[in-house]
């Protein structure tokens, strides 16, 4: 099972300490989270991706590639790539020359967005949302499987005769979770698709995403990828960690109280009915042991740690008592009481196998230039010659 | 016509009031509490058993208030949805504040599933400290309660002090108790709210009784979902 952490790089004012972070000490502090975790052996690094301030990562791949260079071990993903306002042909070659530079560390999880005006900002209608994140998503699915495509659709303009490159690292995408905590519609790609589902698992009650996640189980037993307990799912959180219970309750409240997403309600409360966790390791460990109970077996957990103006040391801590403390155990918890035959969230190594056996992966070599910028008809040496690219034409 | 004869469904049928009232004791409730007695009596009289139950607002203003701004109702509230949602009639009884329905009130109905009283017989009262406002029945709750596509009985029930000792208010009582009795004989609500529900929009995973929350319950035949499963978005 893998664990990590994710976060969505806001800024907000320490209500404790009164220091606002600045966008460069923001940018700095959360690459310093994110080699924290490498380091303390954690398995996921997530950044979401926002366009307006008091957000800082509005480009993650330039982020995640940095922290790709700067680390070891950990998978980079994302919490969520925005699949409704982004170019799904950027979004191919931005993610698959960050699987480059990243040598296969990456997945990503996409997401429609929750913020109203970067729909109008990049020339999006909000009310096509599910629409657009469902047909950009099968267009992103094409870009990195074929190297050849001609496309139509109804929210891009068409493509012609086009290659996105690079192609994917050993000419495997990198895996696809669908973050969604509303409408099945999104479930239903993942389960079609066979990707994993992810559902953020904040600011809502207990089980509160268990019929969209059952809805997908169904759904991916349907299309033929496994049983339903063998569905790929992952889950957010949050959680605030003190060898003292007592002690983490008091640091977290202030940081909970001031916080407008929080007003109007209580921390205790807000413990007792959501997946929030604020205690000891132990306390969080025996909570996300619930967290299987309610979902089944499952493939992800990642965690909040450093949002809602936590000073950049307090979130560096919690990574530590998460990486230390908290995660072996629930790895061995969790390793003891999956069911047989239920896999692994997919890797890099592991889809290459699948798709390779033993033989040696494809390593596509371009054709050369012909002149016109362009290697013609057919892009790589060992291009299907059947597929031929008919490029549009310049009037 | 076909519905499902209310005798076949082998079990008591089910009116819920929902009062706004916070007095002890409280007239809003009674208004509420008498038109209830007297729709249980006409269906006693036709062999039908009723079972009632109420939903007070006023220990449940301030979960009402947090659910409206975190979006997520807490325990109380939604087990007073989930009764709701499971009504076969309701009777809804609110005090007038300010030449209106209560905030109480409005707030809890602002929280409810936009499907969850989809055909849903609603009996509509309200009580005053005068006479002076009582078309807010039939200008203030009959709209509102027609945005939930309720079938509202004809007749509102109004009760300002004056009105209590007045054996008129006794017959208007019995004669919506007829209006609600009526409509609960006949099943026809949950004929219309089964035969027409996807007509309606619906969230995934509501509280409403036909909400969907299983596969067997979505419609896979939609444009959205056919692009899901890799079709194509058709203008």
């Amino acid at each position: 099972m893998q664990f990590g952490i994710f976060t969505v790089g806001d800024i907000a004012p320490d209500p404790v300490g009164g220091h606002t972070q600045s966008e460069a000490e923001r940018i700095s502090n959360m690459v310093g989270v994110a080699t924290r975790a490498d380091e303390v052996g954690l398995d996921v690094f997530a950044v979401g991706e926002h366009h307006n301030p008091p957000f800082v990562p509005s480009s993650p791949t330039t982020l995640l590639a940095h922290i790709a260079a700067l680390t070891k071990n950990i998978m980079l993903s994302t919490s969520v790539t925005l699949m409704t306002t982004n170019d799904p042909v950027k979004i191919a070659e931005d993610y698959a020359m960050l699987q480059h530079v990243a040598k296969g560390r990456l997945d990503l999880m996409v997401g429609r967005g929750n913020t109203v005006p970067v729909y109008p900002w990049f020339g999006k209608d909000i009310r096509q949302g599910v629409a657009l994140a469902l047909e950009n998503y099968n267009l992103l699915h094409r870009l990195w499987r074929e190297d050849v495509v001609d496309w139509e659709g109804e929210f891009r303009t068409p493509l012609q005769g086009f290659t996105s490159t690079p192609r994917p690292l050993d000419d495997v995408p990198p895996f696809v979770w669908h973050g969604s905590i509303r409408t099945p519609e999104i479930a239903e790609q993942a389960a079609y698709y066979g990707n994993g589902y992810f559902a953020n698992h904040i600011l809502a009650p207990h089980l509160h995403f268990k019929p969209l996640v059952d809805f997908y189980r169904e759904r991916f037993e349907h299309y033929g990828h496994g049983t339903k307990e063998q569905a790929i799912v992952g889950l957010g959180g949050q959680s605030f960690i003190a060898k003292r219970s007592q002690d983490a309750i008091r640091t977290f409240r202030p940081y909970f109280e001031n916080y407008p997403v929080f007003r109007g309600s209580s921390l205790d409360d807000y413990m007792a009915s959501t997946p929030l966790t604020v205690g000891s390791p132990q306390e969080v460990i025996d909570k996300v042991m619930t967290f299987r109970d309610g979902f089944g077996d499952y493939q992800r957990q990642l965690f909040t740690v450093d949002s809602m103006a936590l000073p950049v040391e307090m979130a560096l801590e919690q990574v530590e008592l998460l990486g230390t403390e908290v995660v072996p155990v629930l790895r061995r918890e969790m390793d003891a009481r999956r069911a047989p035959r239920v896999p692994e969230a997919p890797t890099h190594a592991s889809l290459v196998a699948d798709k390779y056996g033993t033989s040696a992966p494809r390593q596509p070599r371009p054709n050369p230039n012909r002149g016109d910028n362009l290697s013609g008809a057919s892009p790589y040496q060992d291009s299907d010659p059947a597929v031929e690219a008919h490029f549009p034409l310049a009037v | 016509m076909s519905h499902v004869p209310v005798d076949s469904l082998e079990r008591p049928l089910r009116l819920v009031i929902v009062s706004a009232g916070v007095s002890e004791p409280s007239s809003t409730r009674l208004l509420a509490d008498r038109a209830a007695q007297a729709t249980l009596d006409l269906l006693r009289e036709e062999g039908l058993s009723a079972s009632v139950t109420a939903i007070e607002l006023a220990p449940l203003a301030t979960e009402i208030a947090q659910a409206i701004v975190s979006g997520f109702p807490g325990r109380k509230v939604q087990s007073a949805i989930e009764r709701l949602a499971e009504a076969d009639a309701v009777i809804a009884s609110t005090p007038v504040y300010k030449a209106g329905v209560s905030g109480l009130f409005k707030s809890f109905v602002d929280v409810l599933d936009n499907d969850l009283l989809i055909a849903t017989p609603v009996l509509l009262a309200a009580t005053a400290g005068t006479a002076r406002h009582a078309m807010v029945v039939d200008e203030q709750l009959r709209p509102l309660f027609a945005f939930l596509r309720a079938l509202s009985v004809p007749t509102a029930l109004f009760a300002a002090p004056e009105d209590w000792g007045d054996s008129a208010l006794s017959a208007r009582i019995r004669r919506s108790a007829n209006e609600l009795a009526g409509l609960l004989r006949n099943g026809v609500g949950r004929s219309i709210g089964e035969s027409g529900w996807s007509g309606y929009q619906h969230q995934f995973g509501g509280n409403a009784e036909g909400a969907e929350r299983r596969v067997g319950d979505v419609d896979f035949t939609t444009d959205l979902m056919q692009l899901a499963a890799g079709g194509r978005a058709i203008p």
